[in-house]
């Protein structure tokens, strides 16, 4: 297999071909934020929080699905990217209504830890309040799309790992909903399986179990890698 | 030439009730040769439901479902595609269409009046259907005749060169 | 004595006049012609767009050539009689007769003028000619000569290397070399390749496709199976948009027709080549003019972008190796390889080559189809051909590239069209949308015009796109109220150069544009829009 030196923020590292410029970066311990990409999940490169400068491109580039290329030269934390994180999250935060204190997924909630680590204690951009449902018509789970960034995450995670395809994306542009069987409530839908995966991987509130309240949703998208792992390790035994 | 398409407006016209429930019997016979001509692969989605809301009006649940059954797609994926596209339906349009083109040769010339008189006129908003179902007023981005602006399509025909009169007296020859 | 010239009626059928009043024209002809029984001396001909769509419905008189603006139904018994009239002159004589007959609800046209003798018609060669409704007159015209040629007597090799020569850029916007491309999908591996046609024509603002699929639907098949023999595709889709209903009609006709001549399908000229054209309709989705977005939307799926790469050269429809060129580009490729590479690459400038049809539209007298080399300056376009903008009125900007161009001000219409000198002003060619604007028009006006078009139209899946374009929409809302601060201004700019740089597809990218580019000619009309600043009370009596 052939390698591929490069340059991350001045550390010199070497991958094998085919890897992402994310998991380099990880390789010599720095974290690029990201909120669509979940190991285990196709990757859509939708939230654009990874996106990393490489030298001699003038454009940016998602580092969850650019493959590594010998003599790259990548910076990750340049103001300009930066301050466009911060303009992600803020965008996040306008588009939906996410109220923290109330949150079933207070403290457990990557869009929060991700506002933490981009330094946006408020938005310079005006709140929307859009005027979005909640579904409660599951037995166990229940989605508030007032939580809901469209990470795809539960989409994926149920076409590709359990094969249901409960749910997809409805309409277009900023009236895009998570939708699940011909856009009925989600308990009238015959081909969910119960399973939570959706629960699981959901970066957010959105997704949640009934009977959580506030803090009490635990992100455990872990538990979804090692059951890809583990599947993929069975398909390639004999 | 067959009737300009119109994008659907966000709200349904009135329910007619005896139409709908007669629809909902049906076996959807008329897409059954467009279903055979594509060997019912996924990949023909689209085109089996432009046919199916050209024959059917709009695309109803038991229509959604029936297609999804025959290309062996999963509802929400089809419900998801179908919502994505302006020009499907999935309420009865009303009776009469009137659509205003907003495109830039049509705005710059003067679009945004006409659609201004006729909401006052219909007593509705842009993208929304009068409640007793008889008219709906939307509006498409560009039709491509742009030498003719401002254009607007009234049941499916094109109309040149409107001016507020003129779009009033074609509305009202309506007789709603 | 040498027989009567053949006299024929050529009637716009295409959609502007259609909206004209062209069909009952066309109606009225036919019926006077068979009352008086003509038809074996008359003919009256649907044809494709003849170019000054404001001043429909047309008419073109052959052999004459002489082209009626504005003409009425009512107007056919007159004209029949005069053309008759005089026929019946030279039958007795010999003696060749202008035709003398002014109609009394439009005009006649004189083709010296501007708008007419300034183009060079090489895409649009037959439009207006021929029926588009016969294969007949399009294969005795020459369709299908380049194909067969192409098939029998060169190799695919030798095909790329002739459109690579010819210098043809892609017409479709973004201006990448067709032969690289072409050279790209040929050089892939795998049996199975793909050839789509992109005719989602959506900028507001432009039909250049529209017309050329209106009026010659068989070039741009021919110009397509060409493309697939260069590259070894077998399949061939054109996807077009559903508003387009009159070049839907045509084109389904079309491709029947080229079935049925074994011009497409199996083993054409008995040579083993295949290639057969689907059409796939859309249903109403700007964004599927981007090209990953239009392969979705064939596959029957949501018209959402993905990243590139892998390039749809790579993979594109069912993962497969997949050419993507739009109307214009697959039209030009007939009169390359029937004239040759040099004959082509001598049009235009240095860097961009051949002809570049436009629509003329907006503030402008003469406004419709028009095709000119490359390198052809906006004045002439918009001043000489287009006639400049209404008694009254100046041009204060002409906007060219549609939802992702920009406005380039009256004092840059110097400015020579071709892909570099354009995009050095922050527009780009685009497809060929220019829209007048007159010195009455508001440019924050324009910017939200376009603003809001891309916020209808974002597919949602990219957060910059989705969200940011309804914030930048809100902020030139803000400008237009009159609410607007100086830092509301300086958020607008630096929101505009986030969405630019980080969304996914060239949608999210080109979307603040026109913003852009109105700050840049026109910030002043931004700046005259901001909330008067308080004046601090001072507490002091003057």
């Amino acid at each position: 297999m052939s390698v591929s030196t490069l340059m991350i923020d001045g550390h010199e590292v070497a991958m094998a071909a085919g890897a992402t410029l994310l998991a380099a970066a990880r390789e010599v311990g720095i974290t690029i934020p990201t909120l669509c990409h979940l190991e285990g999940l196709s990757p859509v490169a939708a939230c654009r929080l990874c996106l990393v400068e490489i030298e001699g491109s003038g454009k940016l580039e998602p580092a969850c699905i650019t493959p590594v290329l010998e003599g790259m030269v990548v910076r990750t934390d340049t103001s300009r990217l930066q301050d466009y994180r911060r303009t992600v999250i803020e965008l996040l935060f306008t588009e939906g209504n996410h109220v923290c204190a109330v949150c079933v997924a207070n403290g457990h909630c990557e869009l929060q830890d991700r506002a933490v680590d981009v330094g946006m204690d408020h938005s310079r951009l005006p709140y929307r309040y859009p005027d979005r449902p909640v579904d409660l018509s599951h037995h166990l789970f229940g989605l508030d799309h007032n939580r809901c960034i469209l990470c795809t995450r539960c989409v994926r995670v149920c076409d590709e790992v359990e094969g249901a395809h409960v749910w997809d994306v409805g309409w277009r542009g900023e009236h895009c909903r998570i939708i699940s069987g011909l856009n009925q409530p989600w308990g009238e839908v015959d081909s969910c399986t119960n399973c939570g995966k959706c629960v699981q991987v959901c970066p957010t509130g959105a997704l949640f179990h009934k009977g959580d309240t506030a803090e009490e949703k635990h992100d455990d998208s872990s538990q979804l890698v090692a059951l890809v792992r583990a599947r993929q390790a069975r398909q390639v035994a004999p | 030439m067959p009737g300009v398409p119109s994008a659907c407006s966000a709200d349904s016209g009135a329910e007619v009730g005896g139409e709908i429930a007669a629809e909902k019997e049906q076996s959807f016979e008329a897409l059954e040769s467009i279903l055979r001509q594509h060997q019912r692969s996924p990949a023909s989605l689209i085109e089996v439901l432009n046919l199916a809301q050209e024959t059917y009006r709009y695309l109803s649940d038991d229509l959604l479902r029936h297609v999804a059954r025959n290309l062996e797609l999963p509802f929400s994926q089809v419900f998801g595609t179908a919502s994505f596209y302006h020009l499907f339906c999935f309420k009865a349009p009303a009776r009469h269409s009137c659509t205003v083109c907003t495109g830039t040769a049509c705005s710059v010339i003067g679009a945004d009046r006409l659609v201004e008189a006729l909401e006052q006129e219909l007593g509705i908003r842009l993208g929304r259907s009068k409640a007793d179902g008889s008219i709906g007023l939307g509006s498409v981005r560009c039709l491509g005749t742009c030498g003719a602006a401002p254009l607007v399509v009234i049941d499916g025909l094109v109309a040149k060169q409107q001016t507020v009169a003129s779009v009033l007296e074609a509305v009202r020859s309506l007789r709603l | 004595m040498t027989p009567p010239a053949p006299l024929c009626l050529r009637c716009c059928t295409s959609a502007g006049c259609l909206a004209s009043g062209a069909a009952e024209l066309r109606e009225a002809l036919q019926r006077t012609v068979s009352r008086l029984e003509l038809a074996d001396r008359v003919e009256i001909r649907g044809v494709g767009c003849l170019g000054p769509c404001s001043q429909g419905a047309l008419l073109a008189v052959d052999p004459d050539g002489v082209i009626f603006a504005g003409v009425r139904a009512e107007d056919a018994a007159g004209l029949i009689a005069a053309l008759v009239h005089r026929s019946v002159l030279e039958a007795t004589d010999g003696q060749w007769r202008p035709l003398a007959w002014t109609p009394a609800t439009g005009e006649r046209l004189d083709t010296r003028r501007p708008f007419f003798a300034h183009q060079r018609r090489v895409v649009l060669e037959n439009c207006g000619l021929i029926d588009p409704e016969r294969i007949e007159a399009a294969i005795e015209r020459g369709a299908y000569d380049q194909l067969r040629r192409a098939v029998q007597d060169l190799s695919p090799v030798q095909v790329v290397e002739t459109i690579r020569c010819s210098g043809l850029r892609g017409r479709g916007g973004a201006g990448y070399p067709t032969g690289l491309k072409w050279a790209t999908v040929a050089k892939m591996p795998g049996d199975h390749k793909v050839v789509v046609c992109n005719a989602d024509e959506g900028d507001p603002g432009a039909f250049m496709d529209r017309s050329v699929l209106e009026g010659d639907p068989h070039r741009v098949l021919e110009g397509m199976a060409i493309a697939a023999f260069a590259v070894g595709a077998s399949r061939g889709f054109l996807y077009i948009r559903a508003e387009y209903t009159l070049a839907i009609s045509n084109l389904r006709r079309a491709i029947e027709q080229a079935n049925r001549h074994r011009l497409l399908g199996q083993s054409l000229f008995d040579s083993g080549f295949d290639f057969s054209v689907e059409l796939r309709v859309g249903a109403g989705a700007y964004v599927c003019g981007e090209e990953t977005a239009l392969i979705h939307s064939i596959e029957g799926k949501r018209g959402t972008p993905r990243p590139r790469p892998p390039y749809p050269a790579e993979q594109g429809v069912g993962g497969l190796p997949t050419l993507i060129n739009n109307v214009e580009t697959f039209a030009n490729v007939v009169p390359i390889l029937r004239e040759g590479a040099d004959w082509y690459a001598a049009i235009g400038t240095t860097s961009s080559k051949g002809t570049k049809v436009f629509s003329l539209t907006g503030h402008v007298r003469w406004g419709g189809l028009l095709e000119v080399p490359m390198g052809t300056s906006l004045s002439m376009i918009v001043e000489e051909m287009g006639g400049g903008a209404p008694e009254g009125f100046t041009i204060k900007a002409v906007q060219t590239g549609g939802p992702s161009g920009g406005c380039v001000p009256a004092s840059e219409l110097d400015t020579a069209v071709d892909y570099a000198s354009l995009q050095a002003l922050g527009t780009i060619m685009g497809s060929g949308g220019m829209v007048v604007m007159d010195h009455t028009t508001d440019m924050v006006g324009i910017a939200a015009f376009f603003m809001e078009f891309c916020r209808d139209e974002s597919c949602g899946k990219c957060v910059p796109c989705r969200a940011g374009t309804v914030q930048l929409h809100g902020l030139l809302q803000k400008h237009l109220a009159g609410d607007a601060t100086a830092e509301d201004l300086a958020q607008l700019e630096a929101l505009c150069h986030m969405v630019k740089d980080t969304s996914l597809c060239g949608l999210g990218q080109s979307a603040p544009k026109p913003v852009l580019s109105t700050l840049r000619f026109f910030r002043d009309e931004y700046v005259a829009r901001l909330k008067p600043v308080a004046a601090p009370s001072t507490g002091v009596a003057p």
